[in-house]
């Protein structure tokens, strides 16, 4: 459905995308994650056409988003990060317009968004604040029947009720085999919604595959209550970061090592034992944490 | 409210300050954010004003020479109205600076226009005042900051013009009341576009309030100053009359500055006051609420929706200017009180051959103007860009080059409806004023028509920009700016000819007068269809760039 292989994006002397590559299957919902700066809107514009890409490859629905911009927009959604509108419209003229430009939309299920999202149409949108904004944008790219949908960060301004209600919107989406690409930094929005997460790190994708695929690359965090401490735990291969204290042992276990330290623990007499799975917020540290 | 609450903020500092807190720090910001900007405008106006005086003075050596010319130039309606009178004839200062005394205080106003709304409104709009009035800063410390702004400008601007008329070799007094007049001019269209940002919530519609003002104060001592003698009571209604009236080199009248002076200090307070009584961000007007279905349909809708408020005040003042310019050329005549002008200028054509060179004159500047209203409005498709509009009406199913055309066709189409309706107003004032004399309507909408290709040549520069150098785009405004100097004083300047011609308007014929030659107009046309042309392939193919 989107594919990016090796897409190159420079601004001057600086450059923003530095070989990217990028998969999102057809009927998947796929995290697109990175802290600022990262290069997400850059690729995002990429696939929209606004930008073209230096060199390296990109498609999307089977055509090149430069060439075929226009044919491919009748069947693509897009909610930008920083949502600006026309100050003097009111918020009804510019979804009604937004609309039009997209090729119709169902002025039901526009009115029932509307509801939903709790949002005045009458008002100027100079007098929206920016989760007003960004409502709007939701409202135009969720009321048109679209086969993709590319989120830039879609809730960064909204409050916590409406970010349920569009991660409901979500899963409705991806109930109806809709594809989306949704770039964020909010980790736990993503582990809620997304099939596939990939991590972007100055311009190159670090790690692409799903949730569990990635978990199983890092490590767990183990803590145990014990009976007695054991000796040598340290000294099995794939076990970090050992501390123990008033027999209670914190330790950070790869997958590989998990059965030799568990039986480890077990032969030291399990009080108490609590596995942690990797956060989607470890992986992303991981990552980034290191220089 | 308890006594513990009022009495709270002792030892780690009173929460003190005032509504002016912070204007001190402003100040100092806005004229580091502007250190290039108000140089270069500073700089630039105070070479031109030393610069014409010194290609002047080598022309009038003589005194005879000096009466001569100013007393071509008073019985001139079209030069009058222009740029007013020479009140001493002898003067050397007043008959070198006759093009640069109302004229030029209007430039100076604009310039302060501009300067002043985006320092007020255009800060206040774009949402970055909002990150400063949350820090240690009095509400009205902004205003404040951006008045004492533009003081700093216009003194600074005064005392360079002065140093520059100075060097020339003109006397002291004549230059200080030069220097005045500008900066007088500068400090009322600075405080009348402080009050305008208070009235509404856009800069744009703060800078077309601002420059309605300079042009109804040009106007006003246009028609005043026609009066035979002293300039007649319009003029004194105009603070550009007022700037005028000082009359430096020719009685040098300071007493005419606290007229203007007055003015400020009435349109300060006023300002403050309007300032004091809304919100941040609001206008004086509430917003009334739009439909809550719209009924923009398309692309080309949007743009018109987004043109039209602009181009409806433009077509009104267009109007109305030309109407009131058409019915006082028949006066031009009445200028004309002794035996040898009346059969000097029988000789060259007669009566009516001045009234048409001063219409002639009239619609040239009609050219000028709409041109700038070209370029604004081509403006739109930059804003539309950076401000990231574009990437959500892109994303739809909007093919880029049709959304950049559907702003250009408006702002040519705009261009030619505008000189049309200016052309036809000047003939409808003439008609109604002399009772049917020559030109006739269909003439002077052709005369105007005239100006077109030239005007749509300088929309073409701004498309080819906006097609390959969108972010050097404000560089369309100092070409034009630079073709309206070339016009104006090029030939006084001695230049050379070849640099003359590169003004698309200097290909413009003076209709009606001058004979017309289809040849330039179809040169001129071409070229502006290139521009554009080459313009649009740059957009089509380069990154939307916010």
């Amino acid at each position: 459905m989107i594919t990016l292989q090796g897409v190159v994006k420079r601004f001057g002397s600086t450059t923003a995308l530095d070989g990217i590559d990028l998969t999102v299957e057809a009927g998947e919902v796929h995290a697109f994650l990175g802290p600022n700066g990262a290069g997400k809107t850059t690729t995002l514009r990429i696939l929209l056409g606004l930008l073209r890409a230096d060199a390296g490859r990109a498609s999307i629905l089977g055509h090149d988003p430069w060439h075929d911009a226009v044919a491919i927009h009748r069947r693509l959604s897009y909610v930008p990060g920083d949502v600006s509108l026309w100050p003097g419209l009111s918020g009804g003229e510019v979804l009604e317009l937004l609309g039009r430009l997209h090729g119709g939309v169902n002025p039901a299920r526009r009115a029932e968004l509307i509801e939903l999202f709790d949002l005045d149409p009458r008002k100027r949108t100079r007098t929206y604040s920016k989760g007003n904004r960004q409502k709007v944008a939701l409202v135009a790219a969720l009321a048109s029947d679209s086969d993709v949908y590319l989120l830039d960060e879609p809730t960064s301004g909204l409050d916590p009720i409406m970010e349920a209600n569009f991660r409901a919107c979500v899963h409705d989406l991806r109930a109806q085999g809709r594809t989306i690409l949704l770039s964020s930094h909010i980790l736990s929005e993503a582990e809620a919604l997304c099939d596939r997460v990939s991590i972007i790190k100055d311009g190159r994708t670090v790690e692409s595959g799903t949730l569990a695929e990635l978990r199983h690359l890092t490590r767990t965090s183990v803590s145990a209550r014990l009976h007695r401490v054991p000796a040598g735990l340290q000294e099995i291969p794939g076990v970090h970061d050992v501390t123990i204290s008033d027999g209670e042992v914190q330790a950070q276990v790869e997958n590989g090592a998990m059965p030799a330290f568990v039986s480890a623990l077990a032969e030291a007499g399990v009080v108490e034992l609590q596995s942690h799975p990797p956060t989607l917020e470890d992986l992303f540290l991981q990552h980034y944490a290191r220089t | 409210m308890s006594t513990t609450m009022t009495q709270a903020p002792t030892s780690r500092g009173a929460v003190g300050g005032n509504a002016l807190t912070g204007t001190g720090d402003l100040l100092r910001f806005a004229l580091r954010r502007d250190r290039v900007l108000l140089t270069v405008w500073v700089l630039g106006l105070a070479v031109m004003v030393a610069s014409s005086v010194a290609a002047t003075a080598g022309l009038y050596t003589s005194e005879a020479a000096r009466i001569e010319a100013s007393e071509a130039i008073n019985s001139t309606a079209a030069l009058v109205a222009l740029y007013g009178k020479v009140y001493v004839p002898t003067s050397l200062g007043a008959l070198s600076l006759i093009k640069l005394t109302a004229f030029g205080a209007a430039i100076v106003g604009i310039v302060f226009v501009f300067l002043i709304a985006r320092h007020t409104r255009g800060e206040e709009e774009s949402g970055r005042l909002e990150l400063i009035a949350a820090g240690a800063v009095g509400r009205a410390a902004p205003l404040a900051a951006a008045l004492l702004y533009a003081s700093v400008g216009a003194l600074t601007l005064g005392l360079l013009t002065t140093v520059g008329l100075l060097v020339t070799g003109l006397d002291a007094p004549g230059s200080v009341a030069f220097g005045l007049s500008w900066a007088v001019s500068a400090l009322v269209f600075s405080a009348a576009t402080a009050v305008a940002a208070q009235l509404t919530v856009s800069r744009r519609v703060t800078i077309g309030l601002g420059l309605v003002a300079v042009g109804v104060a040009y106007v006003l001592r246009a028609v005043g100053d026609l009066a035979e003698g002293d300039p007649g009571w319009l003029s004194w209604l105009s603070p550009i009359g007022w700037s005028q009236q000082i009359r430096p080199f020719a009685g040098d009248r300071w007493w005419v500055a606290a007229i203007s002076l007055a003015a400020v200090v009435v349109l300060v307070p006023i300002a403050f006051t309007l300032r004091a009584h809304r919100d941040l961000g609001s206008g004086l007007l509430p917003d009334r609420p739009g439909p809550a279905v719209g009924r923009i349909h398309g692309i080309t809708g949007l743009a018109w929706r987004l043109q039209r408020g602009p181009l409806i005040a433009w077509t009104a003042a267009v109007v109305v200017m030309g109407f009131v310019l058409g019915s006082i050329a028949q006066n031009v005549s009445g200028l004309l009180d002794t035996e040898e002008m009346r059969e000097f200028i029988t000789m060259l054509g007669g009566e009516q051959a001045l009234v048409s060179a001063f219409i002639a004159a009239e619609v040239s500047i009609f050219g000028i103007m709409v041109a700038g209203y070209g370029i604004s409005a081509l403006f739109r498709l930059r804003q539309e860009e950076s401000s990231g509009r574009l990437d959500l009406l892109l994303s739809t199913s909007t093919h880029r080059l049709r959304w950049a055309w559907a702003h250009a066709a408006i702002a040519l189409l705009g261009v030619a409806m505008l000189l049309l309706l200016g052309g036809a107003a000047i003939a409808l004032g003439h008609l109604m004023a002399s009772g049917g004399e020559d030109p006739a309507v269909p003439e002077l909408v052709g005369a105007a028509a005239a100006h077109l290709p030239a005007a749509w040549v300088m929309s073409g520069i701004v498309i080819l920009l906006f097609g390959w150098l969108p972010r050097a785009m404000p560089a369309a405004w100092a070409l034009f700016a630079a073709f309206i100097v070339l016009g104006e004083f090029g030939q006084l300047w001695q230049l050379p000819t070849w640099v003359l011609d590169i003004s698309p308007c200097a290909h413009s014929p003076l209709l009606p007068g001058q004979e017309f030659t289809w040849g330039p107009m179809a040169a001129l046309t071409t070229v502006a269809a290139l521009l554009t042309i080459l313009g649009m392939a740059g957009w089509r193919r380069r990154d939307v760039q916010s």
